[in-house]
């Protein structure tokens, strides 16, 4: 029986050895995220949640086919087999009772290019692409420039010698 | 038959004569006091079945649409003011309500023989029970949501552009209720195919 509990026990023992070693990184630094400082077991508190944008404009994209971002909030808005909230304002047809942009004509092709009666299945789900925009600072910096900003550059780099 | 007919002639006579033993009264005041025990009565306990927790002591609304109503805007929200079963399903006004209750006797039928009584069920019969509602409440031009939302009472430039543009001439003309447009706030929708305006 004691040889039995013995490896056990000896598991648990290294367990305790291990937890207790200074180095043992409980309290290393957490990743600087959505909630920077702290240490990985530390709870530090969540963020207020931002509300919508919900000026109904429409905002510049970054890049032609880019997909354009949701300018108005969307809660609750069901998309799933039995209906399509965003549709109900943007499909073709009703598109010029409501003034709702149309969804653009790829989402009315399948993937061969063939045009269909309806929404393409694969573009069926709004907001796997399509996204409304929230009143915060961007979680993580970049340096993205838009193609006019590096043709200017270009241009500009020509000039001058 | 006969002796049915008899029994009720021999009603009909004690209530024709006048009474023996009782002054007159007696019999106001006890009819006074009857009255108020039965009306008051009736009344209570039609208000209890006027509550969020009468509703889903039943599982076909606790597990269904109960749940569904959770996540929505007229359950939780930053000023805490919330709309219950009744307050969306049930007219306020005394005629109305008292009509709607008679309709709800097919709901207890629905009840007792399990019409709904599983998720499968529940979700086959979802268009039928929606387009009920939907009908109820076009046909009444969405009377239960104005009773806390009140046209009149709406200031246009805080809401948003298109909403302000549409609750300002479809609704404002009366060409259009709040039906019409606001289906699923509270609930998951149906199958919407052909449902006009989807």
């Amino acid at each position: 029986m004691p040889f039995r509990i013995l490896p056990l026990l000896l598991l648990a023992v290294m367990g305790v050895v291990i937890a207790a070693e200074i180095n043992y990184p409980l309290d290393a630094p957490a990743p600087d995220g959505r909630r920077p400082g702290g240490t990985l077991t530390q709870n530090s508190p969540a963020p207020p949640i931002a509300n919508e944008e919900n000026k109904d404009l429409k905002r510049e994209r970054n890049y032609p086919d880019q997909p354009p971002t949701i300018p108005h909030t969307i809660r609750g808005y069901q998309i799933d087999m039995n209906g399509n909230k965003c549709l109900s304002c943007h499909s073709r047809a009703a598109s010029a009772r409501t003034q709702a942009p149309m969804v653009s004509i790829t989402h009315y092709m399948d993937r061969d290019g063939q045009a269909l009666a309806a929404v393409s299945p694969r573009r069926y789900f709004c907001n796997q692409c399509h996204v409304p925009q929230t009143d915060v600072l961007p979680l993580v910096g970049n340096n993205f420039e838009n193609i006019d900003k590096i043709l200017q550059e270009d241009a500009n780099a020509a000039q001058k010698p | 038959m006969k002796a049915l007919f008899a029994m009720l002639k021999d009603y009909w006579g004690i209530l024709r004569r006048p009474s023996l033993y009782y002054s007159l009264g007696f019999l106001t005041l006890g009819g006074f006091i009857a009255g108020i025990i039965f009306w008051g009565g009736f009344n209570t306990a039609l208000e209890l079945s006027n509550t969020e927790k009468f509703c889903i002591s039943c599982h076909e609304m606790r597990d269904n649409v109960f749940v569904e109503l959770k996540d929505t805007i007229h359950y939780t929200n930053r000023s805490g003011v919330r709309a219950s079963c009744p307050d969306c399903h049930v007219p306020h006004e005394w005629t109305h309500k008292i009509a709607r209750k008679m309709q709800a006797s097919k709901e207890v039928w629905g009840k007792i023989f399990g019409t709904i009584d599983t998720r499968d069920k529940f979700l086959t019969l979802r268009r039928e029970l929606a387009e009920h509602e939907w009908a109820r409440l076009k046909a009444n031009d969405s009377r239960e949501c104005r009773n806390c939302h009140n046209f009149e009472f709406m200031d246009f430039t805080r809401q948003s552009k298109r909403a302000s543009a549409m609750h300002s001439t479809s609704l404002a003309k009366g060409e259009a209720t709040c039906i019409d447009c606001h289906k699923g706030i509270a609930h998951k929708l149906p199958d919407m195919s052909g449902v006009k305006g989807w």
